[in-house]
């Protein structure tokens, strides 16, 4: 697992090779940390946390800007609230 | 359509093709494979619903309370109603395959092992099915550790016989079982005939003085009680203490200023249809679960055997059976004895001395895999999924890592001791169990919530750990 600020007001959470509950606990850990505004850029490979990681932006009120899917891989761009 | 895609399809319709030529084939052998091919199909069916719905036991409970997320917890809700009002039907009508368990808190205990077990591993047992169908290592290595502990826990004694209450023991000998199977030996056949089948096996059919096969019995004992009114409530206090909040957020942003008890019916309604690949997968594997039990009852009929044993021994194939002449064969959507028979006869094929247990001698049997019904069933179950997978762009291969490898290893562990203790897992234990009806079910479901709260509280501890040395290095 790999955090790390891009730029400013963007960073990156690398949880590839992660299963589930993992990926969706540090999505929410990632986004509790940053400010409201900011970008968490999360890159996974567990599908099914991306359904956990969805509903639970929907229930949060945060935004997934950018959805990118290549092989398996996933990048979300999510917007905190 | 680029090579990729081509790829994948070509993949795709080879796994399609292999069940397809082992089904002709198997059929062409002799008429009584059928049995076999109708378990892989339904199995085919479980692995792409599972995969497309992203359907997994586990995360229903471990994500309301990790991540507040109740979508996989509407969806097996859904799919318990449609699975238990197709069993009504199928009830009614006499051609079930469903036997009730007993009942007793050793289910909750059961739950509790198992669902810390799969938050653990991951996923659950069916889980773990479809996600090594989608390329996951982790997944693959949960499988593994489960059936090889089933396996060494099932004729287990030594050090354990001296676990056993002397009542088990007692009651175990004077079960009468035959001598081969040695039931005073073996901390598992002491649980089992000394403590377990002494329990009453109660239905809500039974409850109210019915039978589970009367129409009345199924549908208002079995489904109305036993299955509508309890996933009813345990929906209502999901919306209320993780979905309505946001919902009413939503709602204000849009004007509203009271909530009424439409709005509510509306909110709660919205909880049910939030994931809709989640609510699709629970209505098709919901009936899917029930046709299974229909075409196999049926098949039973056809060839006059009450197990698929009896058809093997009739083709000569008696390797591996129990001393009653029988081997696993559950009739519906079962996960786990399969996956420990399969290790079972390999350790067997190594000469460990395994049919000597009321699990494997008594019961279940150790078949070779190649005609193991069951198993062929969770094969196809892995192939659906990564026919499934493969179609969408989701498989890929994952090497699991070392972290990840301890937490599949210890999961598939826990898992395996639960689902003895529970005589089933997630699938058999809960999800059948309550959908026919049998009171034992909701009781391992409600474990399987207590130890899918003990589990995640362990990986918010975990997480948090490692996550504050990655913002205290990212200058957050």
């Amino acid at each position: 697992m790999k955090f790390e600020k891009k730029s400013e007001g963007v960073y990156m959470l690398d949880v590839k090779g992660y299963v589930c509950p993992h990926p969706q606990i540090y999505t929410k850990k990632a986004l509790a940390k940053v400010q409201s505004g900011e970008v968490v850029e999360v890159v996974f490979d567990n599908p099914s946390s991306g359904e956990s990681i969805a509903t639970m932006c929907d229930n949060t009120g945060d935004e997934i800007v950018e959805k990118k899917e290549e092989g398996g891989q996933f990048v979300w761009d999510i917007k905190k609230a | 359509m680029d090579n990729g895609e081509r790829k994948r399809q070509l993949w795709a319709l080879g796994i399609l093709g292999f069940f397809g030529v082992l089904s002709i084939g198997a059929y062409a052998v002799n008429e009584y494979f059928l049995y076999i091919a109708v378990y892989i199909w339904f199995g085919f069916i479980y692995g792409m619903c599972l995969q497309y719905g992203r359907f997994c036991f586990s995360s229903a409970f471990r994500d309301l309370f990790a991540v507040g997320v109740p979508r996989m917890f509407v969806g097996i809700m859904i799919a318990t109603v449609l699975f238990a009002a197709v069993g009504a039907f199928v009830s009614a009508t006499g051609m079930s395959t469903f036997h009730a368990a007993p009942t007793s808190l050793h289910a909750v205990v059961a739950g509790i092992v198992f669902g810390v077990g799969m938050v653990f591993a991951g996923g659950c047992a069916s889980g773990s099915l479809y996600k090594t169908g989608e390329g996951n290592g982790s997944a693959l290595l949960v499988v593994l550790s489960l059936s090889t502990t089933i396996a060494l826990f099932a004729p287990a004694g030594g050090f354990l016989n001296k676990l056993v209450p002397q009542s088990w023991h007692e009651s175990a000998v004077a079960k009468g079982l035959p001598e081969t199977i040695n039931a005073g030996d073996g901390w598992l056949d002491q649980y089992l005939a000394g403590f377990i089948w002494d329990q009453p096996i109660i239905t809500y059919a039974g409850m109210f003085g019915l039978s589970d096969q009367s129409v009345a019995g199924a549908f208002f004992g079995n489904l109305l009680v036993g299955v509508i009114i309890p996933a009813a409530i345990l929906l209502v206090i999901v919306y209320i203490f993780w979905s309505r909040r946001s919902y009413i957020n939503k709602q204000k942003k849009q004007g509203l200023t009271r909530m009424t008890f439409k709005n509510e019916a509306a909110g709660y309604w919205t909880m049910i249809l939030a994931s809709k690949r989640t609510a699709i997968a629970g209505l098709i594997l919901g009936i899917a679960a029930g046709l299974q039990m229909f075409v196999i009852q049926g098949l039973r009929i056809k060839f006059g055997a009450k197990n698929v044993g009896t058809l093997f021994e009739r083709l000569g194939y008696d390797s591996g059976l129990s001393v009653n002449g029988t081997v696993f064969d559950p009739g519906y959507w079962y996960v786990t004895t399969q996956e420990g028979q399969w290790m079972g006869w390999v350790f067997g094929k190594f000469g460990a001395e395994n049919m000597d247990n009321i699990y494997f001698g008594f019961a279940n049997g150790i078949p070779n895999p190649l005609i193991n019904a069951p198993g062929w069933m969770s094969i196809a179950l892995i192939g659906g999924a990564a026919v499934m997978a493969l179609l969408h762009n989701e498989f890929k291969f994952k090497k699991p890592t070392l972290e990840l490898a301890t937490w599949a290893i210890i999961g598939g562990i826990l898992m395996g001791i639960g689902s003895r203790l529970g005589l089933g897992c997630n699938v058999g234990a809960f999800f059948v169990r309550v959908s026919q009806g049998d009171a034992s079910g909701w009781l391992f479901g409600l474990g399987m919530i207590a130890g899918a709260y003990i589990g995640v509280k362990f990986f918010n501890w975990w997480t948090a750990r490692k996550m504050e040395k990655e913002f205290a290095g990212a200058e957050i």
